[in-house]
């Protein structure tokens, strides 16, 4: 398996995904940077990382989701490779129009971070198959831009079409329907506020599922 | 040639900031006021002499890069 992780400028938890990848997980990764653009030959995931990126200037991922970079990870995502965007990296997927609805400013318009439970709400290959519908995972929150918005008919279609992977137990921001992390309708898209860069054991299911998948494919 | 676009979250959407506002605006004393909503205002300065070129170019950015219509609505004026 091999991964890559791309940096934006204010990216901040690239280095972790790089380790997390790399050292804890023994995958191969290689480190992108945004102004690149890349086909992505021979790589399974590419990571967008958390951070700030651009500073959260205007909208948090809006001028991240215009860099050179993501025509790659498009193409990428289009031909069934395997994406995750986490906190900052959600919010680019998003505002790339790669994943549907917006993060917004939390409720307590606080930054927070903390560990939450996340609860799996559906399940679905490769970026949980390994936890039970229900199971408990507890991950780290940091972000101050955490609220998930959607619209009630895409909120509806995203029950009906089950991509809704992860919702918090307590909701944390003021999320719709708690929810912490969606995949696209394809499924080979992810986004999630939560980081399980930064813990790696704990969210140990997420990362088999897709190192799994990823083997059982190829 | 100047473009002044102001960017306001969708009322569907929760605005804490424009919450916060209201709350504090009632508590130095002005409590006629129900709710309150915080945007943006983004001037900018354009070579362009046409205002009709202006107008369909800055439409262009709003929809590309300063409002997102997930949850925002933008409107502008264009001034001499």
């Amino acid at each position: 398996m091999k991964a890559a992780v791309v940096t934006f400028p204010g990216s901040n938890c690239d280095e972790d995904a790089f380790d997390a990848l790399s050292r804890c997980l023994g995958v191969a990764t290689t480190r992108v940077w945004h102004k690149e653009t890349n086909d992505f030959s021979g790589v399974d995931l590419v990571v967008l990382p958390g951070g700030f990126s651009y500073g959260d200037y205007l909208r948090c991922g809006a001028m991240a989701a215009l860099s050179p970079i993501m025509q790659s990870v498009s193409a990428f995502a289009e031909r069934g490779g395997f994406v995750l965007g986490i906190c900052n990296g959600f919010q680019i997927l998003c505002e790339a129009k790669l994943l549907p609805g917006a993060l917004t400013l939390n409720e307590s318009r606080r930054f927070i971070c903390r560990d939450v439970v996340l609860k799996a709400r559906f399940v679905r290959s490769p970026w949980n198959s390994l936890l039970g519908q229900g199971a408990a995972v507890t991950l780290p929150i940091a972000h101050g831009d955490g609220r998930y918005w959607i619209d009630p008919a895409g909120l509806e279609a995203l029950e009906q079409k089950q991509q809704v992977l992860f919702t918090y137990e307590k909701n944390p921001n003021g999320s719709v329907a708690d929810i912490a992390g969606i995949c696209n309708e394809a499924g080979n898209v992810f986004g999630l506020m939560p980081h399980p860069e930064r813990a790696v054991e704990q969210g140990r299911k997420i990362w088999d599922s897709v190192l799994q998948s990823v083997r059982s494919a190829s | 040639m100047k473009a002044f676009v102001t960017v306001f979250c969708k009322e569907a959407v929760f605005d804490p900031q424009g919450h916060a506002l209201a709350v504090s605006l009632r508590q130095i004393g002005f409590p006629a006021v129900k709710e309150a909503r915080v945007g943006k205002v983004i001037e900018i300065e354009l070579s362009s002499q046409s205002v009709s070129e202006t107008r369909a170019s800055v439409q262009k950015m709003c929809e590309k890069l300063l409002a997102n219509p997930v949850i925002e609505s933008f409107k502008f004026e264009i001034k001499e």
